[in-house]
């Protein structure tokens, strides 16, 4: 018997309001990822990613359709229920970073861990993971005193702390340099090899694409 | 963590923390100024009432605790006080309010020696004419006032004649007749004070004196001066309570606006906390922690600053406004200020926790 997906999308879709008009961000889409994958998702800007990304991530509800994380159906699930996801099931790495300008790097990755009810104390396996992520040397320094790219490996340090199922990644090389583009997305591949880390990967870079083992497209709100 | 947090947030705008803490604390001020300005008043009014060394207090019918009626009582009065029996001396006097919280008080000054064992001059000695006025220390050093110096007050010259210890009666003091004369109250009086043989017999006499002058409010000393608190006294209690109104809304005012800026400014922020799983109570514990945190330091600041305005009250009007430490209103200070500013972060508070986190992420 095979293993259930990690992630299992089905006649997805969603429409939102924006003024006057109704617009169909996603229009029955589906999609299908096993546990382990590093799937990237490439497409023009406005074809459905983010809002796939938003969904896939309990940030906010589909209209209609079947979405399932780790087994785990959302449709119907409440607000709390979405929140407890979040914070148990899906890790997020931002193309912006988003980490909290006041708190140190270590602070913004013990926050998640106090959120998520974990002892706010790092591993010796987390701590090694620091040191693959290069950042283990850094984790006093407030977020403006970091690069781009550590600020990026923060986030992805922070995205992983809880151990979560899924790790979604939204443009997380948008706002780097070539040199720190590689060594994040070699910072993804890596987690993947190593620790098993399903990641979906959201770029419109095809060579981002590229470090991935799977590559889906999308267009008008449908994968293609 | 969630401390550091909010430490961490209340740091990064020192600016804005600071005002809110101040005006916090001017909200605390507020409150324990008036409350230890009544004390101090309340209590300096009944330790100088203590210092006349009378058993008892005859007033007018009608009049309230605190009341500068002018001289509604006859003369004749003292008199009839002074037959009964266990009586050792009665003598009156008349007060008239001056300007602000100041009265002059006309007094016989031979009965009022006997009776309290005399005035203790710092500088002069008492009145010799009817131009002459002592006062005490407080009132000569506010008003900068010297033995010789003259001045007008209720449209009539005075002398300085002498300066004496404070505790005694009242703060200005002239001779009777020439003060009744001129409130146009001859051979009336404001007040009696007697004092008994014996302390064995003043309740003896207490009722003896009901029974003879009945309507005449007639308080024992003791009794007269545990009535002289903030709640016996209506109007201070009220104005106490409207005082305490306006800090509430001060304080749900200027809290209401730095937490709604402060939700504002922070919603990308907050829009993180939730994508990584904050619930919408941790969000609110976030913005009532930081609220309760400027509250506690607000009062303490407001505590500190009861000490400068005591001061100030000391050396600018030492005779007018006495300004007690009020130690058991501290508490009820605070939970005011705490109350007013939890109010005001409902609503700023609400709204964080009710952000959308695709919008909050996507704020700039």
């Amino acid at each position: 018997m095979s293993e259930a997906p990690m992630i299992e999308v089905r006649d997805l879709n969603k429409t939102y309001r924006a003024g006057d008009i109704d617009v169909h961000a996603l229009q029955g889409a589906n999609l299908e990822i096993a546990k382990g994958e590093f799937v990237s998702i490439a497409g023009a800007s406005g074809s459905g990613k983010s809002t796939l990304f938003n969904i896939l991530g309990a940030l906010t509800p589909p209209t209609s359709g079947t979405v399932k994380i780790d087994g785990k159906d959302l449709a119907g699930l409440s607000n709390s229920e979405r929140t407890l996801l979040r914070r148990n099931t899906v890790g997020f790495v931002f193309q912006k970073y988003n980490l909290l300008p006041t708190l140190s790097a270590e602070d913004n990755i013990r926050i998640v861990q106090y959120i998520g009810h974990r002892a706010t104390a790092f591993d010796p396996e987390f701590r090694e993971v620091l040191n693959i992520l290069g950042i283990a040397d850094r984790m006093q320094h407030k977020p403006r005193a970091l690069s781009g790219g550590q600020q990026q490996r923060v986030a992805i340090a922070r995205a992983i702390v809880n151990g979560p199922a899924i790790l979604l990644a939204d443009e997380p090389t948008g706002n780097l340099d070539s040199q720190n583009s590689t060594a994040v997305l070699n910072l993804l591949s890596d987690l993947n090899r190593r620790l098993g880390q399903t990641i979906l990967m959201i770029t419109h870079d095809q060579e981002a694409a590229s470090y991935a083992s799977r590559a889906i497209h999308m267009r008008d709100g449908r994968i293609v | 963590m969630i401390n550091k947090l909010v430490l961490a947030n209340l740091g990064h705008r020192p600016v804005r923390t600071i005002l809110s803490v101040l005006a916090i604390a001017v909200e605390v001020t507020m409150i324990l100024t008036l409350v230890g300005v009544s004390y101090g008043t309340l209590d300096g009014t009944a330790r100088r009432a203590r210092g006349v060394g009378a058993d008892i207090m005859i007033r007018p019918p009608g009049s309230s605790i605190l009341g500068l009626s002018t001289a509604p009582m006859t003369e004749a009065l003292v008199g009839l006080v002074a037959r009964q029996p266990h009586v050792a001396i009665a003598t009156g006097t008349v007060i008239q309010p001056l300007s602000g919280f100041d009265s002059i008080t006309g007094l016989d000054l031979d009965p009022f020696s006997k009776m309290s064992g005399g005035f203790h001059f710092l500088q002069g000695g008492p009145f010799q004419t009817d131009q002459d006025m002592i006062a005490d220390e407080y009132y000569a050093r506010e008003k900068q006032l010297h033995v010789g110096d003259k001045l007008q007050m209720i449209a009539h010259g005075w002398r300085v004649a002498g300066v004496f210890e404070s505790g005694k009666l009242a703060r200005i003091c002239v001779r009777l007749p020439v003060l009744q004369e001129l409130t146009g109250n001859p051979h009336h009086l404001s007040q009696i004070y007697v004092k008994a043989d014996s302390p064995d017999h003043i309740q003896e006499l207490l009722s003896g004196l009901r029974q003879k002058l009945p309507g005449y409010p007639i308080y024992t000393m003791e009794e007269f001066t545990s009535l002289l608190s903030i709640n016996s006294v209506g109007l201070l209690r009220n104005f106490i309570g409207v005082v305490i109104g306006v800090a509430v809304i001060v304080g749900f005012i200027v809290v209401f606006m730095a937490m709604y800026t402060a939700v504002l400014e922070r919603t990308r922020e907050i829009g993180i906390l939730k994508a990584v799983g904050a619930s919408s109570s941790f969000i609110l514990s976030l913005l009532f922690r930081e609220t309760l945190l400027l509250s506690i330091l607000g009062t303490v600041t407001g505590i500190l600053l009861t000490y400068v305005t005591q001061w100030l009250m000391q050396h600018a009007a030492p005779a007018s406004l006495t300004q007690e430490t009020v130690y058991s209103w501290w508490p009820i200070a605070g939970d005011i200020a705490i109350a007013g500013a939890l109010l005001g972060a409902i609503v700023p508070g609400i709204k964080a926790a009710r952000q959308e986190a695709t919008e909050a992420l996507s704020y700039e």
